[in-house]
């Protein structure tokens, strides 16, 4: 073990630049933010995921995210075991009529200000099991259970996709968004 | 009939089913069916799968010795049909599946609670004769566990890391577990039904997400089936583009499960390293083949993209440079005293259970099945390459860590070995198209296991059925019984080292 642990301090890290804020999250979530969440949330955002039905194919994304070549913790965000100890809820879909009530109960156990982050072309209603009876709604997308303030698509969406979408969400929630448009 | 009737003397006392390839269906008369299952209970043969139609139920049959496949069916016009549970259990949850999806009722089965209908679905028999549904959830009846201090604990459907959703019943002692329940079905996402009257094209998607992460797989398997049906073979090259985008998505899965299974141990060094490795492995595969998951890359008749001399060669160096990063994390994992306490003898799955079950992959691998269908009943181009069936007989979570490290290295060779003889020529055959209803069946090996297509094409080429049967629905309810005896701190490892599909079974 020693060797690597040495091998690791001698490398340069394999972590690469992040993306900037995805320009289409910025502009949806311009609309949305609000004085209170920013002073609350403050510099970091705990995210909870919930896997509303997904093929498990963007969690494999979402997982990759927390690999050392993204990197997700450095900007602030972080995973979390249980909704009420998250400000963000990341949900994939298409949300299944056996998962509505766990989606909305985890919804409700999340403490106000929260964020809803719709991940993935399901959980945006434009997937390939959208209109099945086994989906929530016309589509299974999440807004037809919780009110959802950002969209990522991808099928599933690439970890570079993700992290653009989470970085503008950190903007908005640290209030840059509404300034920039204030000025 | 005959006392020891084999499988080819059983179909030959049904009614052939005419365009049904590449193995014989047969559709059974009541009593045929029951002699039948009396038959089983007799033999080895592994049950590959069991599903309903409106009126009638198929099942899927492999007498591995004898080297047979075949499907026997049954009409059920009174909506019912002799179960198979007592001789196979491994039917018990499939046929409660084709309770709530068909109305099929299975007489003589131990278990009539619905499964994947949990009463929230607006109609009920969505695939049968359907009747609107109140969707009011119904409360499930657990199996009981009684004794002194004696808790219980209820887990999900909402578990606390980035995994899929599903319910854990903990009946336990103290630390120790005296029983666990699944309660699985949160996912369903009615994909037998939005399958019926598809095109092939939108089927193949369909089917290529019935679990994200095996893609590959049940592409390939679903393409093979239309082929079947069709009664065509993709190109030479095809074939080899599916076997090298197949063992890609193995090694980013085994990578990324034994990463995981050490940090359910709490060694996350492993874990980083295994990460790296599986982003590698889908950073080049999207630079070869556009998709990091290389979704929708097979299609029927062929793959949707060719391998250019630029990516093979990029292939070719991942190849060498994982086989270096493997060696080093193993020796790393061999010679940590500390993580091998957790995975060695926790989780013990005997033999006997996997064979009962025909549970497949590094599951029935790590407890002396060797079943691997690129093997038997095979399929090209595994013929023409040569790997080892890694086989191990300890059946606790190291044995099935290591089936995966042992199946790393037999992938980095398969890859080594399409790279160097990669056929020139199309990569897209004739289309696949028919001009009366035909069957079509293929089964492929997945990173997890054996993965089942079976499918109807109507006279227009639409699917008129199709059931992808994912190699989870053998290995799930053996989790139960690995886990017994354990402590429940070591469920995550346990349910880590069988990494079953919630959306593969759950359809």
């Amino acid at each position: 073990m020693r060797k690597t642990l040495f091998k690791n301090f001698v490398n340069p890290p394999l972590t690469i630049a992040g993306p900037s804020a995805s320009p289409e999250a910025i502009a949806e979530l311009a609309a949305k933010v609000d004085g209170t969440a920013r002073k609350k949330l403050g510099r970091s955002l705990s995210i909870r995921e919930v896997d509303a039905g997904s093929c498990n194919g963007c969690e494999l994304e979402i997982h990759a995210l927390n690999n050392p070549i993204y990197d997700l913790e450095r900007f602030g965000f972080r995973f979390v075991a249980s909704p009420r100890h998250a400000d963000v809820l990341l949900v994939t879909g298409p949300v299944t009529a056996n998962m509505c009530e766990a989606l909305a109960r985890a919804y409700n156990a999340t403490p106000d200000p929260k964020w809803v982050v719709a991940a993935g072309d399901c959980a945006c209603g434009t997937g390939v099991f959208a209109g099945s009876y086994a989906c929530a709604g016309a589509t299974g997308a999440v807004a037809e259970v919780v009110p959802v303030d950002l969209h990522i698509r991808g099928c599933p969406p690439t970890p570079m996709a993700l992290l653009s979408g989470l970085l503008a969400l950190l903007q908005a929630s640290e209030g840059k968004i509404s300034g920039a448009l204030k000025t | 009939m005959h006392s020891a009737a084999s499988l080819g003397e059983i179909v030959a006392r049904g009614k052939a089913v005419g365009n049904h390839r590449p193995w014989p269906r047969a559709v059974l008369d009541a009593n045929a069916w029951r002699d039948a299952i009396a038959r089983i209970a007799e033999t080895d043969w592994t049950l590959l799968g069991l599903w309903g139609e409106a009126a009638a139920v198929h099942m899927a049959l492999h007498d591995e010795a004898g080297g047979e496949i075949a499907i026997l069916s049954l009409e059920c016009p009174d909506g019912h049909f002799p179960s198979l549970a007592s001789v196979r259990p491994s039917a018990i949850r499939l046929e409660r599946t084709a309770a709530d999806l068909f109305g099929l009722v299975p007489h003589g089965s131990s278990d009539s609670r619905p499964w994947l209908d949990h009463g929230r679905w607006p109609i009920t028999h969505p695939l049968g004769n359907c009747i609107p549904a109140g969707g009011a959830a119904r409360p499930y009846p657990f199996l009981a566990a009684e004794g002194e201090g004696l808790h219980q604990i209820p887990v999900g459907p909402v578990h606390a890391g980035i995994i899929e959703p599903g319910h854990f019943r903990f009946h336990a002692n103290g630390e120790t577990v005296v029983r666990l329940e699944e309660r699985l079905g949160y996912v369903h996402k009615g994909i037998e039904s939005l399958l019926v009257g598809a095109t092939v094209e939108r089927a193949s998607q369909i089917v290529g997400r019935v679990s994200g992460d095996s893609t590959v797989a049940y592409a390939f398997a679903f393409a093979r089936a239309v082929e079947a049906a069709a009664g065509i073979e993709a190109p030479a090259r095809v074939q080899y583009l599916r076997a090298l985008m197949a063992e890609l998505e193995r090694l980013a899965n085994h990578f990324g499960d034994i990463g995981a299974i050490c940090n359910d141990a709490s060694f996350s060094l492993i874990q980083a390293h295994c990460m790296v490795s599986r982003e590698m492995i889908l950073q080049a595969s999207e630079a070869c083949f556009g998709h990091r998951l290389m979704m929708d890359r097979i299609v029927p008749g062929g793959v949707a993209c060719d391998l250019d001399p630029k990516g093979a060669a990029r292939l070719a160096a991942l190849a060498g440079a994982l086989g270096r990063r493997y060696a080093e994390f193993f020796e790393l994992y061999d010679n940590t005293a500390s993580l091998l306490d957790r995975t060695e003898s926790t989780g013990i799955l005997s033999s006997a259970l996997v064979r009962k079950f025909g549970a497949g992959g590094f599951v029935g691998r790590a407890s002396g099945r060797g079943f691997d269908a690129r093997r038997h009943p095979g399929y090209p181009p595994y013929g023409d390459l040569e790997f080892d069936v890694a086989v191990r007989n300890d059946g606790d979570v190291n044995g099935r860590l290591l089936v995966r490290g042992a199946e790393i290295q037999q992938s980095l060779g398969l890859i080594t070995q399409i790279l160097d003889r990669l056929p020139s020529g199309p990569i897209r055959g004739p289309n696949p198209a028919v001009s009366a209803e035909s069957e079509g069946m293929a089964v492929v090996e997945g990173f997890r296991g054996d993965i089942l297509v079976w499918l109807r094409l109507r006279e227009d080429g639409r699917i008129a059925r199709c059931h992808p049967r994912d190699p989870s629905w053998f290995q799930w309810p053996l989790l139960e019984v690995a886990i017994e005896g354990n402590i429940v701190a070591d469920f995550p490892l346990c349910n880590k080292s069988f990494n079953c599909s919630y959306s593969g079974q759950d359809l």
